[in-house]
């Protein structure tokens, strides 16, 4: 695409440059979505952020309180568990699934079977948060007050299969692209001093790939914390710092869902709500980098 | 001949003791592997089969075409199956011109610097941004300082917005799908960059696009989050079957907030309402994305270069 760039411009008809303009716009739209959305979740919080809110009490302390009349307590430490909690107990389980469902798809499938498998991944990826909320609602409430014989089934346990089941998909596909990216040479080098696929897979593909094996698993993190809707409907909903996976527990993510309804604009509480998205976009933002760069760290080795 | 030579090859090629342990954990390991994927598919399944079971009762195309009555504990989909049209029409036609000129840039323009890794990087991190942020940024932006109000409008931008790394990303690659040589004979011609992606690229790469479109729509579709403090309401009654009863300054409802509302905020709701509403929704999604897994199927088989 080089040769074209050294033409001149200053022969094209209007139209051209005006079209390639509205392109070059469209191509920096990512970068001003990305601004828009911190500047106006910020520009929302600012104003209780720098005047009132007690930044050590909002981050240690387990009290929240936004509703009550004469004392008021914007703790939001066991929410931040909760959210960790809930999303630690959902990659102990996707974790192991999703990269063996990866190297069994890259390493030990044949075409056809690998076909099937990514398309059925591919679905499972496209069901909504709100119907796997339903499903924690529903199936696995039953399901777990049966089996461990709780009184509600709607807790940490329930929220975290409910998240494994939707971070699966994206620890998948990015964990068979590392295992992919690893050159055939390796393979064939190991496989012609007589190692077996699981022996070349042990010892040769996995620590080759293991930065994109972990971007994955970032990846997979990062959906987890952001996720509202499924933990909001499966996780009991009750501000509390876990002492397992049987108890009920509250997300950051939620607790903007089931609030920002009932608060007032401008409001203290109101502004608390932006506060935690900022918190939460951080979060994200500072995983999703660090994923970006393990990715772009293998690439430039390779 | 003679009797040695033909029995040194068998004894040289019949398993050892070490090649059978060998063999054994290489077949355990493949079965353990193939066991773990396919206890993926079991939730795929179960979860459809059990939401279809509970929802047979209520099922009939009735159901579809009739409002929610007493209080949402009865009725039809009309409503929210409506506005979730609504808002997915509007929302496409934001981020599909958007997204795929995005990729068009990021392709067919930019050079190899810091500035398009940056923007590489955006979308990246846009594609992260939790939707519930993507809720409040709905609320500042759009709601609040656009002065849209919750709206159709307010809530079809913020998924837009949501689901443009969705296109750029499949839209990227179908551009890049396009052979290098396609394009160069085309400036050899004397076109312009513009004439070469407008009568070349676009069209070698049409279906590809079309792919990432409809995967907007399933994406668009699901979402809850977002079109909760933007546009989306708990109950609003509308004219049945007119399909442009909403006006698109207005609230509206939707299948995945309605479904939300009634399995959690409503009491007695009739036992297979919100089943029929989770299937509705589950249907539609995974109908829109084996549509996507099909175009790409035959695309590949009826790919020219």
């Amino acid at each position: 695409m080089n040769i074209l760039r050294k033409k001149s411009t200053a022969n094209l008809p209007f139209s051209e440059t005006a079209i390639e303009l509205f392109i070059r716009l469209c191509g920096i739209s990512s970068i001003i979505f990305v601004f828009g959305i911190f500047f106006f979740v910020f520009r929302e919080g600012a104003g209780f952020l720098f005047g009132g809110l007690d930044l050590g009490q909002f981050l240690t302390s387990v009290e929240w309180q936004p509703t009550s009349l004469n004392n008021k307590r914007y703790g939001a430490f066991a929410l931040i568990v909760g959210t960790f909690s809930v999303t630690v107990l959902a990659m102990c389980i996707a974790v192991p699934f999703g990269l063996g469902a990866a190297i069994f798809v890259s390493e030990f499938c044949s075409p056809k079977l690998r076909e099937a498998f990514k398309i059925i991944i591919e679905l499972l990826a496209a069901i909504p948060s709100v119907v796997w909320g339903f499903i924690g609602l529903t199936l696995m409430n039953q399901l777990i007050i049966t089996v461990f014989k709780a009184p509600i089934g709607l807790t940490m346990l329930n929220g975290g299969i409910m998240l494994a089941l939707m971070s699966v998909p994206i620890i998948v596909s990015i964990a068979e692209d590392a295992l992919k990216a690893v050159p055939d040479s390796y393979r064939e080098a190991a496989e012609a001093l007589g190692a077996t696929r699981w022996q070349v897979t042990y010892r040769v593909l996995l620590p080759a790939a293991k930065n994109g094996l972990l971007a994955a698993v970032l990846l997979g993190a990062a959906r987890s914390i952001g996720e509202t809707m499924a933990v909001l409907m499966a996780t009991g909903h009750s501000v509390n710092i876990p002492s397992g996976p049987l108890s009920w527990i509250r997300t950051l993510t939620a607790t903007i869902a089931a609030e920002l309804g009932e608060v007032a604009r401008g409001d203290e509480h109101y502004q608390v709500l932006f506060i935690i998205g900022i918190l939460l976009f951080t979060i994200t933002f500072v995983v999703n980098l660090i994923a970006d760069l393990v990715i772009k760290g293998i690439r430039q080795e390779q | 001949m003679n009797t040695d030579m033909q029995a040194s090859p068998q004894t040289m090629f019949t398993e050892t003791e070490i090649g059978k342990q060998k063999r054994w954990i290489e077949n355990g390991m493949r079965i353990f592997f193939l066991v773990m994927t396919s206890l993926m598919i079991l939730p795929l399944l179960l979860i459809i089969g059990y939401l279809f079971y509970k929802a047979l009762p209520v099922l009939s195309f009735e159901f579809l075409f009739t409002n929610p009555k007493d209080n949402m504990r009865a009725g039809g989909l009309w409503a929210p199956f409506l506005g979730t049209i609504y808002l997915v029409v509007v929302s496409l036609l934001v981020s599909a011109p958007i997204g795929v000129f995005a990729a068009v840039y990021l392709n067919e323009y930019a050079r190899e610097n810091w500035f398009t890794r940056l923007t590489n990087l955006a979308v990246v991190n846009l594609a992260g941004v939790p939707s519930i942020v993507h809720a409040l940024f709905g609320v500042g932006a759009f709601v609040l300082f656009a002065g849209l109000g919750e709206s159709i409008l307010a809530a079809s931008l913020t998924l837009a917005i949501m689901t443009l790394p969705v296109i750029i990303a499949s839209t990227t690659e179908a551009l890049k799908a396009v052979p290098m040589s396609f394009r160069e004979a085309c400036w050899n011609l004397g076109a312009t960059r513009w004439q070469t992606i407008r009568r070349i690229v676009i069209p070698n790469s049409i279906s590809g696009i079309l792919t990432g479109v409809i995967l907007q729509v399933s994406r668009a579709a699901g979402e809850t989050a977002p079109i909760m403090f933007t546009g989306a309401v708990f109950y609003k009654a509308i004219a049945e079957g007119n399909l442009f009863a909403y006006n698109i300054t207005e609230q509206c409802m939707a299948l995945s907030l309605h479904l939300f509302t009634i399995s959690t905020q409503v009491p007695d709701v009739t036992e297979g309402v919100p089943y029929g509403t989770a299937i509705v929704l589950v249907g539609s999604v995974l109908l829109v994305n084996a549509a996507a897994i099909v175009l790409r199927v035959y695309l590949r088989t009826r790919k020219k270069w």
